[in-house]
C-alpha cells in the first residue's frame, strides 16, 4: 500500500530531463494545485502517519516518541498483557456475533420490508433512526435501560416477576451480550437499507422464472437471490468489519471497559496507553496490530474486487 | 455493487422506492403470512423505539419517581427541570455549566468542518474526473483504501503534527482532522456524481476558454445541488456524533457535546441523577435526529452512498 505512493514523487529523479519534468509539474497545473489538499492527506496522513506508527512501534518510546529500536519487544509485552489479550478475545467474540447477527437481522428485515407491505416508509424510518445517533448516545441510553436496580430488571421485579434477571451490563460473563444489544440496535437498520438495495437490484424476471418453476419462496431467496447479492453482501461485511475493529465510543459510553476489564477492546487499549498511560510504544504496537487486522480483512476483498481485471467503477 | 455506485447521483439509491404494485391484488388482508410479517416488524419496531421512549420519559420525571423503579411508567407530572439542569448546570466532573458550552462547541466545530470538507472534496472529485493528471487515480485509490485504516493508527502522529503547527487543543485542529478523515467518502461521492454528468458541458466550456475554477463555480456547482445535500447530511450527523477526535484534538475548553455528555453521565461525582442524564442524552441526540427526520429519503441516500465505497 505504501509502496505505490513512492513513484509519484519521482519528479526529482527525472530532473535531468527538463521537458518531462515540466510536463509532470505543469500539465493541468490548476488541477494539481486544487488537488494539493488531497495529495497532502494521502501522503502525509494515510501513508506517512501509518508508516510512522509502524516504525515507532519497534522502539521503546515512553512519554515521547524518541526511543531506540528494540525489535519486537513491544509486541512481546503486548501479548503478555492480560488486558490486551482480553481486548482481543472480546473483539473476536463480539465481532463475530455482531457481524452474523447484523447481517442476518438486516437481511430478514429487508426481506420483510420487501413484501409490498403497508407503512413501509414508517417501518424504515423507525429502523434507521438509531443509526443517526452517536455511539455515545446509544451507549448511555442502554446503560440506563440495563441498570440492574432501576432499569428493566428492577422494573420487572417491582411489577411482581421477582426472579427476573437482566444484569448483563454488570456481569463479566454477559457484558459482551449487553454490548451486542446496544450495537445491534444502532447498526441493524443500516444493514437493512443495504440489503434492501441489494434485494431490489435483483431482476423481477428472476422471481417470475422461479415462480413458474414452482420453487418455494424461501428456496428462491436462499439459492438464487442471496448468491446474486454477493456484491452487496461483501460490501456490507467489509464496512461492518472495519467498523467493528474501530469499536471505541460505544464501549466508553456503555461500560467503560468494565466490570473490571471484561469489556475492554483494542481501540481503547491503544487510546489509554497513548494518552493516559504514558507508554507510547505499547500504544503504537497495539495500533499496528489493529492495522494488521484490517489488512487481513481488506486485502482479500481488494484482491477479489480489483485484482483480476483492474476494473474500477 | 458497481451498480449501486453509479446510482448515488440522481437515481434513488434504495434502488427504486417501491416498485408500483402490478395490478389489483384481491386477497384478504389478514392472511397468516401477513400476520407473521407484521408481527415480526412490529416486534422489531418496539425494540428500536423503546430506548427513545425510555429516554424521553425518564427525562421528564423527578428523581423520587425514578427511584420508585418503573422504567415503563409515564411521568406523573411531566416537567422540564431535568432539561434545564442538563442544559445549564449539570456537572461534567470539572465544571458545572451543563451541556450548553458543549452544544456551542459542537456548532463551532460542525459548521466550519462541514463547509471546508465538502468544498475540498467537491474540488477533488471535479479534478479527478475532468482534469485527470498523472497519478491522480493512484492518489484516489490510496485515499479510499486509507479510509479503512483504523483512526487509532494515525492518531499519535497527527497529534504531533498539529502540535508542530501550533493548533493542537484548538478548534482549528478538530476542523482539520474532520476535513482529512471526511475526505475519502466525500471525494468518492463527488467523483461519482461528476462522472455521471454529461461530459459535453465541460468540453463546451473548455472550448469557450473557461478555466479550471470558472468551470467549477459556474457550471459544475450549480448542477450539484443533490449531491451537496447528501454530503451535508453525511457530514453534519457524522461530525456532530464524533467523540474520538473531539476528545483528542479539541482541548478541554472546546470539548464537543458528545464528550461533555459522556463526562456528565460517566465521570460526575455523587449520586447519579438519571433524569438529568437522560435529558442531556436527548439534547445531544436532538440535532442528528432533526436532520434525520427532516431530510427523510435524503438520509437514506447518504447512508447508501456512504456505504458504497470503491
Amino acid at each position: 500500500m505504501a509502496d505505490t505512493a513512492v513513484p509519484l514523487e519521482a519528479g526529482a529523479e527525472t530532473a535531468h530531463r527538463p521537458g518531462l519534468l515540466k510536463r509532470i509539474l505543469f500539465h493541468n497545473l490548476p488541477a494539481k494545485i486544487a488537488a494539493l489538499p488531497m495529495m497532502a492527506t494521502v501522503l502525509v496522513v494515510f501513508v506517512g502517519c501509518t508508516i510512522w506508527t509502524v516504525y515507532y512501534s519497534f522502539t521503546n518510546s515512553k512519554l515521547l516518541p524518541t526511543g531506540k529500536f528494540v525489535g519486537f519487544d513491544q509486541y512481546e509485552r503486548l501479548f503478555q498483557t492480560s488486558r490486551w489479550n482480553v481486548s482481543v478475545t472480546n473483539l473476536v467474540a463480539y465481532g463475530a456475533m455482531s457481524l452474523v447477527f447484523t447481517l442476518v437481522i438486516g437481511f430478514i428485515l429487508a426481506v420483510l420490508i420487501d413484501q409490498k407491505i403497508r407503512f413501509e416508509s414508517a417501518f424504515r424510518t423507525i429502523m434507521l433512526y438509531p443509526f443517526a445517533l452517536s455511539f455515545i448516545v446509544t451507549g448511555l441510553v442502554w446503560q440506563w435501560i440495563m441498570n440492574p436496580t432501576l432499569g428493566l430488571q428492577g422494573t420487572l421485579r417491582n411489577l411482581g416477576w421477582s426472579n427476573f434477571s437482566f444484569d448483563w451490563i454488570a456481569n463479566p460473563r454477559m457484558v459482551l451480550f449487553a454490548m451486542l444489544i446496544a450495537g445491534l440496535w444502532h447498526g441493524t437498520g443500516f444493514c437493512m437499507v443495504l440489503m434492501l438495495a441489494g434485494l431490489r437490484g435483483v431482476d423481477e424476471e428472476v422471481w417470475k422464472a422461479a415462480r413458474v418453476d414452482g420453487i418455494p419462496t424461501w428456496r428462491t431467496y436462499v439459492s438464487i437471490v442471496i448468491p446474486m447479492m454477493r456484491g452487496v453482501l461483501i460490501t456490507a461485511i467489509v464496512i461492518l468489519g472495519s467498523g467493528i475493529v474501530r469499536l471505541y465510543d460505544l464501549v466508553v459510553a456503555l461500560t467503560n471497559g468494565g466490570p473490571g476489564i471484561s469489556s475492554e477492546v483494542p481501540a481503547k487499549y491503544v487510546f489509554n496507553y497513548m494518552f493516559s498511560g504514558g507508554n507510547i510504544g505499547q500504544g503504537l504496537a497495539a495500533a499496528t496490530m489493529m492495522l494488521l487486522t484490517v489488512l487481513i480483512i481488506m486485502v482479500p476483498w481488494a484482491y477479489l474486487e480489483f485484482g483480476g481485471k483492474g476494473k474500477r467503477t | 455493487m458497481s451498480q449501486t455506485a453509479t446510482m448515488t447521483g440522481s437515481a434513488p439509491v434504495a434502488s427504486g422506492e417501491v416498485v408500483e404494485a402490478r395490478g389489483p391484488r384481491p386477497k384478504p388482508f389478514f392472511t397468516p403470512r401477513k400476520i407473521i410479517i407484521y408481527s415480526v416488524l412490529v416486534m422489531f419496531s418496539l425494540y428500536y423505539l423503546f430506548p427513545l421512549y425510555v429516554m424521553v420519559v425518564t427525562s421528564l420525571k423527578t428523581m423520587p419517581e425514578i427511584r420508585f423503579g418503573n422504567i415503563f411508567a409515564l411521568p406523573q407530572a411531566p416537567n422540564f427541570d431535568a432539561w434545564v439542569k442538563a442544559w445549564t448546570s449539570a456537572c461534567t466532573g470539572l465544571t458545572c455549566q451543563g451541556l450548553s458550552p458543549g452544544f456551542w462547541n459542537s456548532v463551532k466545530i460542525t459548521i466550519p468542518s462541514t463547509i471546508v470538507s465538502i468544498f475540498i472534496a467537491a474540488v477533488n472529485g471535479y479534478a479527478l474526473i475532468n482534469w485527470r493528471f498523472k497519478g491522480s487515480e493512484i492518489f484516489f485509490a490510496i485515499l479510499i483504501f486509507g479510509s479503512f485504516i483504523p483512526y487509532q493508527v494515525m492518531l499519535y502522529p497527527l497529534v504531533m503534527i498539529t502540535r508542530e503547527m501550533g493548533i493542537f487543543g484548538s478548534l482549528q485542529a478538530v476542523i482539520l482532522i474532520h476535513t482529512v478523515f471526511g475526505m475519502p467518502i466525500l471525494t468518492l461521492l463527488f467523483r461519482n456524481y461528476f462522472a455521471s454528468l454529461p461530459q459535453e458541458l465541460f468540453k463546451a466550456a473548455r472550448v469557450d476558454g473557461a478555466g479550471f475554477w470558472r468551470i467549477f463555480f459556474e457550471i459544475m456547482l450549480p448542477m450539484s445541488l443533490p449531491i451537496f445535500v447528501v454530503a451535508l447530511i453525511l457530514q453534519i450527523t457524522g461530525i456532530w456524533n464524533d467523540f474520538l477526535f473531539g476528545v483528542v484534538f479539541a482541548g478541554t475548553q472546546n470539548y464537543p457535546m458528545t464528550v461533555q455528555l459522556n463526562n456528565i453521565v460517566n465521570s460526575a461525582q455523587g449520586t447519579p441523577e438519571y433524569n438529568v442524564n437522560m435529558a442531556a442524552t436527548v439534547l445531544t441526540g436532538l440535532v442528528p435526529l432533526t436532520v434525520y427526520f427532516v431530510s427523510g429519503k435524503w438520509f437514506v441516500r447518504g447512508v447508501a452512498a456512504g456505504a458504497v465505497k470503491g
